[in-house]
Order: C-alpha cells, then sequence, then structure tokens
C-alpha cells in the first residue's frame, strides 16, 4: 500500500492538452475518486497513473518512487475496467490468478488468495466458469477479484459501474466501499456520475477542461463549491443559477433578482459580500432544497415569493416543482403534500442562508 | 360483463389484409433455396465430372457414350496411381510443402500481426497497409523476378535453390504471409484494447499476451489463416510449375499434369483421378477445422 503523488502532471496528444498540469496527493488508505464530463482529463490521468499512457512533463510517484519511466507492470497496481477485461477463454478462478502465475506464485498461495477474494466478493461458487457465464455484476465481482488477490499497492478504478443497469450499480457501488472497507488499499477511481463520486470518495477531485477543479471532501464540495463548475456538476437536480446584482435598500444589503423580486440578506451573508461591487454581474447559486414550499411562520434568510410552476415531479418523499424566472428554469424541492400541481401558483420560500454567490465573468464563487 | 360479450359477438367481424411475417420468411426461403440449389449444381457438377470420369476406363472415355454416366466402373484409376511411386512422391512432396508453409507462414504473420496491430510503433499503420498491398501483387508478375534472384544466389553462393521442392517454401510465403497477416491483424483488432491493458498490468510481457490472451482469443482467426495458407499452398501451379521441373522434386498439381499429359496424349482418367485425390485433403482439413472453426466463434466473444 502507498500514497499516491502528481506533480506538475501534463497529457499532450499532438495539438490537444488533455491534462494541464495536475496536482495531486493522495494518501495511504485513501478512496479518492476523479469526477468529471466526458473529455476533462479523469481517465487520461488514471491511466497515467497505471502507466498505460505515457506523461508529456511532471512527475507521477507511488509509494514516494517516480515512476514516469516504471512499465505498468512493475509499478503493482491492479486497474479494474469499465468493459470488465475479462479474459474470456479462461475461468474465473484463472482469470483472477493469471498475474500471480506470471509472477511464478506457488500453486497453495494462489489457490488461497483467489478462494479468500472469491468468498470476499461473493463469487466462490463461480470459480470454475467462463466471463460468458457470468451476468454483468458478477463479471464485474471478478474483475475486482483480480485486483484484489494481487494485493497491489494501489487500486485503480476506470468508470467500473458504468456499464451496469441503474439497480446494480448502486448494489455494486456498496460492494466496492465495503471491500475498501476490508482492504484498505489506496484507491483512485474514476467515474462521470456525481453520485457515485459522492458516495464512495474519501476525497473527491472534480476535474474539468484537463484542469482539477475543486479537491474535497464529498459534504466540503457540496457546501462550499469553489467555482460555478463544481456547483453545477456535484448535486442532483442540479444547482440553479441565475444573474443577480447586489443593492443597499434603507442600509441593508439587498439581493435583486428581477424587478419585481429582490430580497434582503442574512446577517451572515451581507457581511461576507459586503465587498462586492455593486455594479458587478453576479449569479446567485441555490440548491433545489434550499427552494421550498414557504412556511407559515417566517424564519431569519427563508425569504417567501410566489410562483407559477410549469411542471411538477412527484419523486414519493418529495415533489420536484419547476418554474421560470426571467427566462431561466428553476427547480425547487416541496414537501409532497404542499399542494404542487402543474400550471399551479406555489408560495415558495428560498433559504438565503445557504445560497451561494458567483461572479459571472469568472465563475468563480464569493 | 355478460351484456358487453354478447355484444362484441354481435359486431361485425372485418377481414383486415395483413402482410403475414411467416409469409414474408417462406418467400425469402424459397428464393434462398432455390439460388443455393443453383450454386451448388453449379460448384459441384466439375467434380462430379472428375468422379464420373475417373471411374472409367480409357476405352469407355473415348468412346461416343453418355458422358455424364458411367457403364462399366472401374477403379483401375485408382490402384495405377495409388501403387505408382511417382503419384505418392507428388502427394508426399505437397504435403510437405504445404505443412511447413502453413508453419512459416504462422510463425511470421501472427507475430507480425501482433506488433501491427498493437505495439503503436512508428510507421506500424503505413506497415500494415504496405503488407497487404504486397497480397495484391500478382504472382505471375513476381515469378520472373524471383526466379531472377535465386539465379543471382546460386551464382553468389554456389547454393542451388531452383528445382529443389523446399525453394517452394521460400516462395509461396509471398503470397501467404502477407494476406495472413491481414487476416490476424483484422481478428487481433477485434479484441478490446483493456484485455491487452489488463494483461499488462497483470504483469505479462508482450510476447505473453500474444501467446497466452491473444492467440487463445482470436482461435477461429488463426483458423481461417491457417485453412488459408494451407490451401493456397496446396493448389498452387504456377510457382511450382516454374521453380520446379524434375519429377522427383514436383508437388501435385504440376506433377500431374507433366507426367499424365504426354505430348497430346491426354490419360483423362488418371488425370480425373489424380484431381480428385488431390482435393481429398483440403476437404478432410476442412471438414475438421470447421468445427473448431464455428466452436471458436463463440467462445472466443470477448463481448463486455
Amino acid at each position: 500500500m502507498a500514497e499516491v503523488t502528481l506533480r506538475r502532471v501534463v497529457k499532450r496528444y499532438d495539438e490537444v492538452e488533455a491534462v494541464r498540469g495536475i496536482d495531486l496527493d493522495i494518501a495511504d488508505h485513501e478512496f479518492v475518486v476523479l469526477v468529471g464530463p466526458s473529455g476533462c482529463g479523469k481517465s487520461t490521468t488514471l491511466r497515467m497513473i497505471a502507466g498505460l499512457e505515457d506523461i508529456t512533463d511532471g512527475d507521477i510517484m507511488i509509494g514516494g518512487d517516480v515512476v514516469n519511466d516504471v512499465p505498468p507492470k512493475d509499478r503493482d497496481i491492479a486497474m479494474v475496467f469499465q468493459n470488465y477485461a475479462l479474459y474470456p477463454h479462461m475461468t474465473v478462478a484463472e482469470n483472477m490468478s493469471f498475474g500471480l502465475r506470471l509472477k511464478h506464485y506457488p500453486k497453495a498461495e494462489i489457490k488461497a488468495r483467489v478462494d479468500e477474494a472469491a468468498r470476499m466478493l461473493d463469487i466462490a461458487e463461480l470459480v470454475d466458469r467462463k466471463p460468458k457465464q457470468l451476468s454483468g455484476g458478477q463479471r464485474q465481482r471478478v474483475a475486482m477479484g483480480r485486483a484484489i488477490v494481487r494485493n497491489p499497492k494501489v487500486f485503480l478504478f476506470d468508470e467500473p459501474l458504468s456499464n451496469l443497469d441503474a439497480k446494480l450499480r448502486v448494489q455494486m457501488r456498496i460492494e466496492i466501499k465495503k471491500v475498501h472497507q476490508k482492504v484498505r488499499t489506496t484507491t483512485v477511481y474514476v467515474t462521470h456520475d456525481q453520485v457515485e463520486a459522492m458516495t464512495l470518495a474519501d476525497r473527491v477531485v472534480v476535474m474539468n477542461h484537463g484542469r482539477i477543479e475543486q479537491i474535497g471532501t464529498p459534504n466540503d464540495l457540496y457546501h462550499n463549491p469553489a467555482t460555478r463548475f463544481v456547483a453545477g456538476f456535484i448535486g442532483s437536480p442540479a444547482m440553479n443559477f441565475m444573474p443577480c446584482r447586489l443593492e443597499e435598500v434603507a442600509g441593508r444589503l439587498h439581493i435583486r433578482l428581477t424587478d419585481r423580486i429582490g430580497f434582503a440578506l442574512p446577517e451572515r451573508r451581507a457581511a461576507r459580500y459586503q465587498g462586492v461591487a455593486r455594479d458587478q454581474k453576479l449569479l446567485v447559486g441555490l440548491r433545489p432544497e434550499h427552494i421550498s414550499e414557504a412556511k407559515r411562520h417566517p424564519e431569519p434568510g427563508l425569504e417567501p415569493f410566489d410562483a407559477v410552476l410549469d411542471v411538477t415531479e412527484p419523486m414519493g418523499m418529495e415533489t420536484l416543482v419547476y418554474f421560470t424566472l426571467e427566462g431561466t428554469q428553476i427547480c425547487g424541492r416541496v414537501n409532497p403534500n404542499a399542494g404542487a400541481r402543474d400550471g399551479g401558483p406555489l408560495r415558495l420560500a428560498v433559504d438565503l442562508n445557504n445560497m451561494h454567490l458567483l461572479n459571472e465573468a469568472t465563475g468563480a464563487v464569493i | 360483463m355478460a351484456s358487453t360479450a354478447v355484444v362484441d359477438k354481435a359486431a361485425p367481424t372485418r377481414k383486415v389484409q395483413y402482410g403475414s411475417m411467416s409469409r414474408d420468411r417462406a418467400w425469402a426461403l424459397r428464393w434462398s433455396y432455390f439460388f443455393l440449389t443453383l450454386f451448388a449444381i453449379f460448384s459441384l457438377v466439375p467434380p462430379f465430372y472428375m468422379l464420373i470420369t475417373s471411374l472409367k476406363s480409357s476405352a469407355e472415355i473415348s468412346a461416343a457414350t453418355n458422358p455424364w454416366w458411367v457403364f462399366h466402373p472401374t477403379l483401375a484409376n485408382y490402384g495405377e496411381l495409388l501403387t505408382s511411386n511417382q503419384y505418392l512422391r507428388f502427394f508426399l512432396n505437397s504435403a510437405m510443402v504445404s505443412v511447413f508453409v502453413v508453419t512459416i507462414t504462422m510463425l511470421i504473420s501472427v507475430p507480425a500481426a501482433f506488433a501491427l496491430s498493437r505495439m503503436r510503433f512508428w510507421g506500424s499503420a503505413t506497415l500494415a497497409t504496405g503488407v497487404f498491398l504486397t497480397y495484391l501483387i500478382p504472382d505471375t508478375l513476381l515469378f520472373l523476378p524471383l526466379f531472377k534472384m535465386f539465379a543471382v544466389f546460386h551464382e553468389w553462393t554456389g547454393i542451388q535453390l531452383i528445382n529443389r521442392w523446399y525453394v517452394l517454401l521460400i516462395v509461396y510465403p509471398t503470397l501467404t504471409v502477407p494476406f495472413c497477416t491481414w487476416i490476424m491483424i483484422g481478428y487481433f483488432a477485434s479484441i478490446p484494447k483493456e484485455l491487452d491493458e489488463a494483461a499488462i498490468i497483470d504483469g505479462a510481457s508482450w510476447l505473453q499476451t500474444l501467446t497466452r490472451i491473444f492467440i487463445p482469443v482470436a482461435l477461429p482467426g488463426l483458423i481461417a489463416a491457417t485453412i488459408f495458407a494451407f490451401t493456397v499452398s496446396w493448389a498452387q501451379f504456377l510457382y511450382p510449375l516454374v521453380f520446379t521441373t524434375s519429377t522427383d522434386q514436383q508437388v501435385l498439381p504440376v506433377g500431374i499434369i507433366t507426367t499424365l499429359i504426354k505430348g497430346d496424349v491426354f490419360n483423362w482418367g488418371q488425370i480425373m483421378t489424380g484431381a480428385l485425390l488431390g482435393a481429398a485433403p483440403p476437404l478432410i482439413i476442412y471438414a475438421f477445422l470447421m468445427d473448431y472453426y464455428i466452436a471458436g466463434l463463440t467462445a472466443g466473444a470477448t463481448k463486455g
């Protein structure tokens, strides 16, 4: 087991710069998820750690050793691929033991390790089957088993759950977490699914356009996003953004969304935004759960307003409501009993205690 | 409930003309059978004629009887050929040449295809195309420079290759290697990239990846290439005609022509027998490997 360090790592393909200077420190035993949209460089970063791609510039260290020119087989890593990449002509046991057999481990030890991994992953009864006789979830378990038996310094996962159906994905997510709790191997996990990132990671690395946007714990990213990209990417349904400006009304700082709608900021927010220029173009970011049905008794920071709903989406434990404000579609979350209906009016309240204010030009959260 | 049932019964039934799936299928099948039968007859006529003629005596062949039927069947042609040392020598030469050529071809084209499809070195794509282009050069153009090359080689080294059966082991691969390499590149390309990446991460060298992953997974392709190489070397006519002249060095297709046609006398009975017997080994190999081929196709399924 080992820590993984990336120092100003760059990857260029001819003209395209896929990864633009990444610095990342992954601690021993840590579970780090790289997340971002397609083409953000997350898979390339993982493949560079694996040694499947050369790095154009910078250093990658595993366990303190620079491995830039070390071939994959000598990096002591194991990788799980999106399409499982099981050897189709080998049985499950042969698949799992392939690496150990190449390294001429004693037969007894190979068997012991395979048995243990198979038991851990609940595939003990499948060891004599060929991959084509397995379901998608079982194949993914075998792929994980192949990684586990090697007992490597680092596990690398490249979108391992993307080929599974939604229900199985949730189940396997929990399995992966359980396995990590047992083996505690340093793990780098790539996904485009922010839910997977949030649920699995000790720390999430949000990437965009070949750069790291923000690194933090799942809760940290959710509640304190640093940029508009992170704010919009993490969380589902996504955070709402509306153009706004600040203004002073009767000595209190207000946020004005439209000519009709403007709210006084709660004190702590007002103090935080005091220094922002009044004429600056700003965005207010509000998560759907912070736009909810208005309560009977006013609370500090909760500002009511009236909306006409376009569409409602009952989810059971909550109802998502969509309405339009100055041409922007806004999503809110209300109690199923709040009386929301398609095309109907509803009195909503925004929770300004949890608002985010962003610089429209730079996308930075203020 | 009861009343609605009554109403339904009373409702006028309309006959609607739908296109029938089974009728379409039946027609498709009829056409398929028609053309397949036509094709089968077309391709089976020559072997049938060979068989009929091989069972006739010379007298019956030259007699003005129905050429499509045997009136006095005899195995004399078979007996004569199978006891003739010359014919058995041709057969043996053909067998040796084909087995060696298949081996040589596979030893060259499988690693070549692996390198060209997977190892991504400078110029590998151009080389892959180049390999295929060499296959497009017809052997009728190649044999002259090749002949000259062997003559020059003899002048320089004193080693005579012309009119030795093993010269064919050098010239046949010029036909088989490019095509087999091309087939194998195609098969290897169908293997997902993650499979060799997984093998490399598991600690396999390139050679181990080839022998332990690629060859087993691409076995159907390997068999297809083997069949091709065998067929080409077994049936090749021009090269052995040019490069071998003594009867003890000749292979079957050329041997039959040179020994059984004496001047303007065609020993049709034996020619047909010889050709029919000569066609047997490829037939047997096809029949034997086809099972593996189809089994391999499903076993090699690499779909995630």
